[in-house]
């Protein structure tokens, strides 16, 4: 619309505020019409899930015609909701992730909190550490993680490999450095006078920190929940090198090592499975996405 | 002074009165206090990040047993493997497609929703971002059924074209598609969001002013938007490349690194050779040669960082 006040006042006005208008109007049809395509290339694997999940294994293996359901079933999903097995990995993963949000929180916040306005010794080189730590991907420390917990079990007697809670002290090395940054982010922008009155009233730094800055960073608090639980929901590869017996598993090995059996791919159940296990993250989403997205881009574009 | 406040051992030693009081002065400390509270967060990045990440050149060194060193031995062993050659090229292959189809269809797109009216922009995002909020290991499972080779959906409806079976995850090439192809779509809406938001940064009148100028659509974007958004798309760039080349979930769940190990990256294949082949030495030797890569984007995106730091 700013194009066209802008034309107004062109020397030319009449012939090209028609053709500004018209133009305009050609490219909002194309953004629809582009961002139909892409909308529907962004979800067609989740409808597909949907679609299959609703079908009997009969109909799958049938050869009509794969995007329509001609006989709408509910029987994966009763099949899959009354297996304790797949209970058991939701009941696994429903766990891990709440414990690493609630660990995640408890380590990065005070420590963003400390990062972003203690200036101490070190304190910009560690501010620079965490965020080099979050660039450290999962697929390289497997590995040695590996070893090092079994060395820990031949030393202490403690076995953590194969427990699920073993997780719980890797996930955190997924999540805290990010939800660190990007708290540090969100403390950064609160107004230096807001804890110098409270430091002067006498408020202690605990006091300052949850009586001020928790509140005043409620928003990026709740975006990097989301990411804490988002990623430890959804991570696949520690779950797979550090725990195998069935009932320490967690929805998506759960679901990848059960539900496949040899070359067989019952797909109904999978996607039942699949649907079931993204749909945390998804319901979650729905409802926080604008908290979401302003922890998404929050790193990147302040300042 | 500073002594004390950051060794509490010592003030333990004074006597019992006094040690209360100045142990509360102590924690009352700034320095003593915000060491305190980074000290959970250094504990972890040492003991389960830092360690790890050295203890792997360690592990390099030492031969399948793990009982021997070897020295280089791991790596000479690698070197002589065309196995690893190919890992090493479709890594590469796939990191640097995937990523330049993401940020080009994550530009695109993020246009297309700064266009339209922004009432209706919230919405749109909604659908667009879904394919990343989705726990990859859960989506590519769904495209793994997409491309089942006779009873694939996308086969079905390419047959109504005419157009013969396609074995998506059978043969290297297609495989190798189809491996880029769902990273794409998994990572092109991080993209897209990011350019979203530093679009919505750009001043309008850097536009209108580039309108009474005469630019046209062209013009505007090469001019304006471009070079405002150089450093968005170079840090989403760098940060994109480190996740894609360390990839692991999508190529292990489609395609295994099938066939014949023509999809295997980095990651996948060390999974395969340090956990499933427990030859941990060898695995860990594999994975480190992601590091290279990584440390100079790495370096790169913090050179971006701190250069913003500064600004600020």
């Amino acid at each position: 619309m700013s194009s066209v006040t802008i034309d107004k006042a062109a020397p030319t006005r009449t012939v090209k505020y028609g053709s500004m208008s018209r133009d305009r109007k050609w490219a909002l049809r194309w953004s629809y019409f582009f961002l139909t395509l892409f909308a529907v290339f962004s979800l067609l694997p989740p409808i597909y899930m949907l679609i299959t999940s609703l079908k009997s294994s009969a109909e799958i293996s049938a050869a009509t015609n794969p995007w329509w359901v001609f006989q709408p079933t509910l029987e994966n999903y009763v099949g899959l909701l009354t297996s304790n097995q797949f209970l058991r990995f939701f009941w696994n993963s429903a766990l891990v992730s709440i414990f690493v949000v609630t660990i995640t929180m408890l380590i990065s916040v005070p420590a963003a909190f400390a990062l972003a306005r203690m200036r101490f010794w070190g304190s910009a080189t560690l501010a620079t550490g965490v965020f080099l730590t979050y660039l450290i991907p999962d697929s390289l420390l497997f590995i040695p993680l590996f070893k090092v917990f079994a060395l820990f079990g031949d030393w202490t007697g403690i076995q953590l490999i194969n427990r699920w809670y073993v997780l719980l002290f890797i996930y955190p090395t997924l999540t805290v450095p990010f939800c660190t940054w990007i708290m540090i982010g969100y403390f950064a922008s609160i107004p230096k006078e807001l804890d110098e009155a409270a430091i002067i009233d006498g408020a202690s730094w605990f006091q300052t920190l949850t009586r001020i800055f928790i509140p005043v960073a409620l928003p990026g608090l709740i975006a990097a929940t989301i990411f804490a639980f988002t990623v430890s929901w959804a991570q696949f590869l520690y779950p797979l090198v550090f725990t195998t017996s069935t009932d320490q598993l967690v929805l998506p090995v759960g679901i990848i090592t059960t539900l496949i059996k040899g070359d067989v791919f019952n797909w109904g159940q999978i996607m039942t499975g699949a649907l079931l296990g993204a749909a945390p993250p998804l319901i979650i989403y729905a409802f926080l996405m604008d908290y979401y997205i302003a922890g998404l881009t929050a790193g990147a574009t302040k300042g | 002074m500073a002594d004390v406040a950051l060794q509490p051992d010592r003030v333990g030693a004074a006597q019992p009165a006094r040690k209360r009081s100045s142990l509360q002065k102590a924690l009352k400390r700034k320095s003593t206090a915000a060491f305190l509270m980074t000290l959970p967060l250094i504990i972890l990045i040492t003991v389960l990040v830092l360690y790890p990440a050295f203890y792997s050149l360690h592990l390099a060194t030492l031969n399948k047993s793990m009982q021997r060193f070897i020295g280089l031995g791991n790596f000479e062993f690698l070197f002589k493997r065309d196995t690893f050659w190919l890992v090493v090229k479709q890594s590469c292959i796939f990191a640097i497609t995937a990523v330049l189809f993401k940020a080009l269809i994550g530009f695109i797109v993020a246009h297309f929703v700064h266009n339209i009216p922004a009432k209706g922009q919230r919405k749109w995002r909604g659908m667009l971002l879904v394919p990343w909020v989705t726990p990859p290991a859960m989506s590519t499972l769904a495209w793994l059924w997409l491309f089942d080779p006779s009873y694939s959906a996308f086969n079905y409806t390419l047959s109504f074209f005419g157009i013969g079976p396609i074995p998506w995850t059978g043969d290297a090439a297609w495989a190798r598609f189809s491996v880029i192809l769902v990273n794409v779509w998994y990572g092109a809406p991080f993209f897209m969001i990011m350019y979203l938001a530093s679009l919505k940064s750009v001043p309008d009148q850097l536009y209108e002013a580039a309108a009474i100028d005469g630019a046209n659509w062209w013009q505007r974007i090469w001019y304006v938007t471009l070079p405002m958004m150089r450093n968005i798309i170079a840090i989403t760039t760098l940060f994109s490349l480190i996740v894609t080349f360390a990839n692991f979930d999508i190529v292990r769940i489609l395609t295994a690194g099938g066939p014949l190990d023509h999809t295997h990256i980095f990651a996948t294949w060390a999974f395969r050779i340090g956990i499933e082949g427990s030859d941990i030495p060898l695995g860990a030797s594999v994975s480190l040669f992601m590091v290279p890569i990584l440390a100079i984007a790495a370096i790169f995106i913090l050179r971006d960082v701190n250069k913003r730091g500064n600004e600020a």
